[in-house]
């Protein structure tokens, strides 16, 4: 809708006694010609519901903005900012190659431990922040769900998609961690973009489930740190898939990060892929995807008034 | 004409009780999913109904082009539940609503500020949050900051702000939104006279402009003076709809009307709020104008009566009353003794006795009032103190100006004398 009006420049518009006259202004007049078919019916939908991805669609900004809000916001008032992004998977890291590299002597792949660690572990910090934020985003925004109408799956969309820029962060780390160790770049980094997309879909998936969860039993709360710490056990993220004995290697595989963390070391470190694993996981994140949308659609109805 | 808003047979059922309002745990709900098929053998059919609410039921209308509408009615009829629905925040139960145009909905009016954001972050942010493009908001910026005059305070973080400079940044940003249709709670509730008066002048003009608005308020004046129509709802049903003069008197009538008058009795002495002195029978509140026995105004003069036993034969009583506005803050006392100096100094037979006591117009504010009864004997002790449930409305003048319709602050609103005079020249 196009603002025509240039008087409004001229005459700023005083406070205390809003006049009558400024009504003339801003002339929007009442819309001409009322289209056929309502722009939006609003009825009760019992089950499932159609995705509106054009609804989606319309709202990308608003997208934007709360993923910019939740960037911002972030580390306002931190002392180091921005170096969070850094300081958790480099320290974690630090301590893996201490305690699993040195100490347990947990191999890697031949790759030297600290740069495998730090591979797995920019994944994974990325995935585990994605779906806990995520997972939080619904409840932690009560007071936009209950007062104004949008796509509801942006909230946990941008909780995911603020995670992605610390994620940009952390990889520089690694670019440089790379160059210490002398580690080359091949054409398996064709891959990455795949990886990140993967993970980024995954932590949706399981975002977006968790988040609608959430609303109604906020067990979720107390579940997902927990949640996080067994899975990240459960992935090749300080020891290679390849440590485990083959019937457990397999199993390993129905844990859809397996694939996308050993992807990632593939991509970035040169090693070879693993296309079974690979096709696994992007199977099972395509699946959850649509599972978890659709059922965020069925439970979305009811957040308003429970949330 | 073909109306830009048709809502049919609306309806919206909530759950109640602590169970399901609050939310479940998956505990409960397993336990639920094990205990509903025993407790449904054991209560034969056991489908019971008694946990919900119909916070809407039947609602139908239909909003032409460019119609402002009022909606009316006492807490809990529904009037929120209605914009939500509309708005889209919540599902309705039943029912269907047809809406022709881009809506946007202003249920608070700051909604999704975040307190770490600067103000111009904040524009940018609210916009986005209430509908508004990227682009829609780079032109319309400048006017926006001009609307709230915080220029130099653009880059400051909002939490820094004091209250009235967040809400006028907040409805700064609201104000700009130009959807075919606008859905407006009760925004002008919050902020100081000032504010309402300029969020109340950017609703005439929205009003003047075309657009069609949907509006929920309590003041009855602004209802008045912006809508043709009103819309009055009453435990969720539409309880009157038409030309909004005559909505709002029949509003305040049904709801108000005979609370002008209300009064407290009790005929049985022995039940009756007391003690062995003195026992109560009666507490009215009265309209003394003729004229406007509808409701009273600022203007209206008025009395309140206070009946009662006296049980002690030869004790000296006085009436005192607190009189309280809805913040219960005291707005006076006022007293027998001192008021009816005469009578003050009889000791009276027992017996049933009645003390009036008269105010005039032009003295209480707008607003809901209470008082207490206090008995007093001999002119120093209390003996007897009772907090009166009778409470009394006291209704802005309809004749008040478009520019006037906020509340003005203050306990009372005494109509004084006021004089101008040129005392010198240049």
């Amino acid at each position: 809708m196009g603002i025509s009006s240039t008087n409004n420049e001229a005459a700023p518009i005083s406070t205390a006694n809003p006049t009558r006259n400024r009504t003339l202004e801003n002339h929007q007049g009442p819309p001409e010609g009322l289209p056929e078919e309502p722009l939006v019916v609003i009825e009760p939908n019992g089950g499932w519901n159609a995705l509106e991805l054009r609804d989606l669609w319309a709202y990308r900004e608003l997208l934007y903005f709360l993923t910019w809000r939740d960037v911002k916001v972030r580390y306002k008032q931190t002392e180091l900012g921005v170096a969070w992004a850094i300081i958790q998977p480099l320290f974690t890291m630090l301590i893996f190659t201490l305690f699993f590299g040195r100490l347990a002597g947990v191999p890697s792949d031949n790759v030297p431990y600290p740069i495998f660690a730090f591979t797995g572990l920019l994944a994974w910090t990325f995935f585990s922040n994605a779906i806990t934020t995520s997972g939080n985003s619904l409840v932690g925004s009560a007071h936009l769900i209950t007062k104004v109408y949008f796509p509801r799956m942006i909230i946990p969309g941008a909780a995911v998609a603020a995670g992605l820029v610390d994620f940009a962060i952390a990889f520089v780390i690694l670019v440089l961690l790379m160059i210490y160790y002398g580690v080359g770049i091949t054409w398996n980094i064709l891959m990455f973009p795949v990886m990140v997309l993967l993970t980024t879909v995954l932590a949706l998936g399981t975002g977006m489930w968790l988040s609608a969860l959430n609303v109604k039993y906020r067990d979720i709360r107390f579940v997902l740190p927990f949640m996080v710490q067994l899975w990240m056990y459960l992935s090749p993220v300080i020891y290679p898939a390849s440590f485990l004995p083959a019937k457990l290697r397999s199993l390993l595989l129905l844990n859809p990060m397996t694939g996308i963390i050993e992807g990632y070391r593939s991509a970035m470190l040169g090693r070879p892929f693993n296309w079974i694993a690979l096709a696994v996981s992007a199977a099972i994140t395509l699946i959850l995807l649509i599972y978890s949308s659709y059922s965020f659609r069925r439970m979305e109805k009811s957040f308003a008034d429970i949330v | 004409m073909k109306p830009i808003v048709r809502a049919t047979t609306l309806g919206k059922q909530y759950t109640i009780g602590t169970r399901e309002a609050a939310y479940d745990t998956l505990r409960e709900s397993i336990t639920q999913a094990v205990r509903a098929p025993i407790r449904r053998l054991r209560s034969g059919n056991g489908k019971r109904n008694v946990d919900t609410i119909w916070a809407l039921k039947d609602v139908n209308f239909d909003v032409q082009p460019g119609e402002v509408v009022g909606i009316i009615g006492s807490n809990g009829a529904g009037k929120s539940t209605l914009l939500k629905v509309l708005s889209r925040i919540t599902e309705p139960t039943t029912g269907r609503v047809e809406l022709y145009g881009r809506v946007a909905s202003l249920l608070e009016v700051g909604t999704g500020f975040h307190p770490e954001l600067t103000g111009r972050e904040n524009i940018y942010l609210n916009g986005a949050i209430l509908g508004m493009k990227k682009t829609e908001i780079n032109t319309k910026f400048n006017r926006i900051v001009d609307f709230s005059e915080l220029e130099r305070f653009l880059d400051t973080p909002v939490k820094r702000y004091s209250s009235g400079m967040y809400m006028r940044l907040a409805f700064a940003v609201a104000s700009h939104l130009e959807p075919e249709i606008l859905i407006v709670d009760e925004v002008l509730a919050v902020g100081d006279a000032q504010f309402q008066k300029k969020c109340l002048g950017k609703m005439s003009d929205v009003a003047s402009e075309g657009r069609t608005v949907l509006f929920v308020s309590h003041n009855m004046i602004a209802i008045q003076s912006l809508c043709k129509r009103a819309l009055w709802l009453e435990g969720g049903a539409i309880a009157d709809d038409g030309g909004a003069g005559t909505v709002v008197r029949n509003y305040l009538s049904h709801s108000f009307g005979n609370k002008s008058s209300e009064e407290e009795v009790w005929p049985d002495i022995e039940t009756a709020p007391g003690n062995d002195s003195v026992r109560l029978h009666r507490v009215q509140v009265r309209s003394l104008d003729e004229a406007s026995d509808q409701h009273l105004t600022t203007r209206t003069p008025f009395c309140i009566d206070v009946e009662y036993w006296n049980l002690q034969p030869g004790a000296n009583l006085t009436i005192t009353l607190h009189l309280y506005t809805e913040q219960q803050v005291i707005a006076f006392t006022t007293g027998s003794g001192s008021g009816d100096p005469e009578w003050s100094r009889r000791n009276l037979p027992a017996g049933l006795f009645r003390t009036t006591c008269y105010m005039p117009g032009d003295l209480l504010n707008v607003g809901r009032h209470r008082f207490n009864v206090l008995v007093i004997k001999d002119l120093s002790s209390v003996i007897y103190q009772y907090e009166s449930a009778v409470t009394f409305e006291i209704f802005d003048l309809d004749e008040r100006a478009l520019s006037q319709y906020a509340r003005e602050p203050g306990v009372v609103k005494p109509d004084l004398k006021w004089k101008t005079e040129q005392v010198g020249a240049l």
